[in-house]
């Protein structure tokens, strides 16, 4: 601010300085209603290819989707968070990026994870109890599954600041859900990222629920891509079902960040059709004529009728998408038919990068007694263990 | 602590972090410096001054106040392969950084399996005896300390401070890296290119004495030397251990200096229930309980909250009660 004396009286006037310029809210805020694609007219213009290669990653998401949930029915998973219902969302977040962007997943993003290129097994391995991570992070340049919400959206915005300062040109995505909007990591993400124009696209699928709190008692937002104009960044708001506006939005908002224009959220509104996990009870909170009206507006169903009616999908083209399904399902089965062994004397390898003398006298003690157990007799070690 | 070398200079603690992180930045472009205020201002005590100047705003970068999105801001930037040095302003302004901390920067090697290492340096002024007003004053090192995958350091005299801080930034792991702030001010003669980098988990034995012997670290350190002093004149000639880092702990020091007197007193300004001096005693009394000829005794802050100012002098260790703690190891046996 300064002072402007050209009066008798001084009159404080707004100027661009130490308060900061004022801006123009409008061309941040997202559009009144999701933005869809399928099912408008817009959509004939679209590549018949994209299309097609949106519905078979689709028939894979959902497969998998199936498929892990039955892993945790036989006990092969301890526990699966599914994303059936929002798999359009998942898969956009893999189309959207190149191959050198970066992934930041939240522990439901296991498909996002997967159609970046992480093997399945490798990606279910946190939630199969093996191991937390099973896949190395810099292959597909995907970060390690996130269990405290929102706490890796800031690591998105430092991975991102770090590829800037190097001259690196890529973008990080992160990927939130509704609940984790209001973890204070969340804000700071993007308030950050703003800050810092770092190239990171914040990506929100609101299901509808924090496990079983919907949206109501989670924020009184107009909705939650407005939030993005409180930062001074773009807010887009997509139907999160819509696989054709999924990609589309994502990209251009990738796009967008890539070419210093700075970061974007994106609100996908879709519909969590399973439970939270295997271990919750739907039903407790949500009514079936709910659920059923969201199953009228599968992903999968959306983008199947679109591809029929324009006469891009035919009953063979299905029946392929399914064949590959089942491949990706048989290939789980496999690898998820054997039990892992963990070695315990890992569990010292990779607390620092050299085991502190404590770290190394904890391990000698716990190989003692694994050397005692696999003879059978205590030896080693005194007889009182048990 | 003199350096004989002809470089060397006086400075203050202070003048020796600066000096330890533009050697740092200087030699690495990796290093980079980010925090509240570090960036024009050189932080509020001076540490980061002038590092804005010469590497530029996006090493030494200003943050948005948000101690949670600075820590994890570093942590994507680790993860890039950058070697972020973050400064906290003071030590109760960690805590909204805490989730970070520990859920995330601890972890990470372990939950990749060694795939990404975080090598994070984290400068917290710590402790009390400045006179701050409430949350200035905290001793928070036994939060870090209990939190494995974090190396936990807090030197005690001017050179350790810039050796400790390069060996910090050195390392591959993350290091809380504790500045005493009421020791910044203190000086020494100095010479930073000529004195060899400490390394992460050794103590140094700063005062050899045969009756008994006092374990501490950062600010408590030079409290003990001055006590060590005046039980000369109670007759007692007393050992001073420095500890220097906590994680990792050096037994072999510690443990080597207790056997040698058989009696041990732990000094330091945290509160003493659960503290990190639990920690000390009964490593040392699992340790060396054949050397002992008196339970080892603790001389810490009271478990209230840190006091108002006014007050502090009454919570911080001081020369009469370590030598009250001295008088009580069972000499008359």
């Amino acid at each position: 601010m300064t002072l402007l004396d050209d009066s008798s009286t001084p009159v404080l006037v707004w100027t661009p300085g130490a308060h900061g310029p004022r801006r123009d809210p409008a061309p941040l805020l997202p559009d009144p209603e999701p933005f869809r694609m399928l099912g408008t007219e817009a959509a004939a213009e679209l590549d018949a290819d994209l299309l097609r290669g949106l519905y078979r990653r689709l028939v894979l998401g959902r497969r998998y989707n199936q498929q892990a949930t039955t892993l945790t029915k036989q006990g092969r998973l301890a526990v699966y968070p599914a994303s059936t219902g929002q798999e359009a969302c998942e898969i956009a977040a893999a189309t959207a990026l190149r191959e050198t962007d970066w992934l930041f997943p939240s522990y439901r993003d296991t498909l996002a994870a997967v159609s970046r290129g992480v093997r399945p097994v490798e990606a279910l391995t946190l939630l199969r109890g093996d191991a937390h991570s099973g896949y190395d992070p810099y292959e597909h340049r995907v970060a390690p599954l996130s269990t405290p919400l929102a706490t890796q959206a800031p690591h998105a915005v430092g991975l991102a600041y770090a590829a800037q300062l190097r001259g690196d040109d890529l973008v990080a995505m992160a990927l939130v859900g509704d609940g984790g909007t209001s973890e204070g990591d969340f804000h700071e993400a993007l308030n950050f990222a703003a800050v810092l124009n770092a190239p990171v696209v914040f990506l929100v699928q609101n299901n509808g629920y924090a496990i079983s709190v919907p949206l109501a008692k989670q924020s009184a937002a107009p909705t939650l891509a407005h939030k993005a104009v409180g930062y001074g960044i773009s807010g887009r708001l997509v139907d999160g079902n819509d696989a054709a506006a999924m990609h589309i939005v994502l990209s251009e908002s990738v796009e967008h960040a890539r070419s210093g224009c700075g970061p974007v959220l994106v609100e996908a509104v879709t519909y969590r059709l399973d439970a939270h996990t295997n271990a919750d009870d739907a039903t407790r909170y949500r009514s079936p004529e709910e659920v059923a009206a969201w199953q009228a507006h599968d992903p999968l169903t959306v983008l199947e009728r679109h591809l029929r009616e324009h006469g891009l999908l035919d009953d063979t083209g299905v029946a392929e998408a399914a064949e590959a399904a089942e491949e990706l399902a048989a290939e789980m089965r496999a690898e998820f038919h054997t039990d892992p062994l963990p070695d315990p004397l890992s569990l010292f390898t990779h607390v620092y990068a050299e085991p502190t003398s404590q770290l190394r006298e904890q391990a000698a003690e716990l190989r003692a007694w694994l050397t005692a157990d696999a003879a059978g007799a205590p030896t080693a070690v005194p007889k009182r263990r048990r | 602590m003199t350096s004989p070398a002809t470089n060397a200079a006086t400075m203050t603690m202070a003048q020796a972090l600066n000096t330890a992180l533009r050697g740092a930045m200087r030699e690495d472009r990796d290093v980079l410096v980010l925090g509240e205020d570090v960036g024009t201002l050189g932080g509020v005590f001076r540490i980061t001054d002038g590092l804005a100047a010469e590497f530029g705003a996006r090493r030494c970068l200003d943050t948005p106040l948000a101690e949670a999105g600075i820590l994890g801001t570093a942590v994507g930037m680790a993860m890039y392969g950058l070697r972020p040095v973050v400064e906290m302003q003071f030590d109760a302004f960690v805590y909204p950084a805490f989730e970070q901390l520990v859920s995330h920067v601890a972890k990470m090697r372990n939950r990749t399996a060694g795939r990404i290492a975080l090598p994070i340096t984290i400068r917290v002024p710590y402790g009390g005896g400045i006179g701050g007003v409430e949350h200035h004053s905290d001793s928070s090192e036994s939060y870090y300390a209990h939190t494995p995958g974090l190396h936990v350091v807090t030197p005690a005299t001017v050179g350790d401070a810039h050796g400790l801080l390069r060996a910090a930034i050195a390392s591959n792991d993350p290091v809380v890296f504790l500045e005493p702030k009421r020791l910044y001010w203190s000086k020494d003669e100095f010479a930073p290119t000529d004195t060899p980098v400490p390394p992460i988990g050794r103590a140094v034995v700063r005062r050899t004495g045969a009756s008994a012997t006092l374990l501490t670290y950062g600010p408590s350190v030079p409290v003990c030397l001055e006590a060590a002093e005046a039980a000369k004149a109670e007759g007692w000639d007393l050992s001073v251990v420095d500890l220097r880092s906590l994680v990792p702990f050096d037994d072999e020091t510690v443990c080597a200096a207790v056997r040698a007197t058989g009696r041990a007193v732990v000094v330091h300004e945290a509160s003493g229930y659960a503290g990190f001096g639990a920690e000390i005693a009964a490593r040392v009394s699992e340790r060396c309980f054949h050397h002992l000829a008196a339970p080892v005794l603790r001389v810490t802050g009271f478990d209230i909250p840190y006091p108002p100012p006014m007050l502090e002098r009454h919570h911080l260790p001081g020369v009469d009660r370590i030598l009250d703690a001295v008088a009580r190891l069972q000499w008359e046996q």
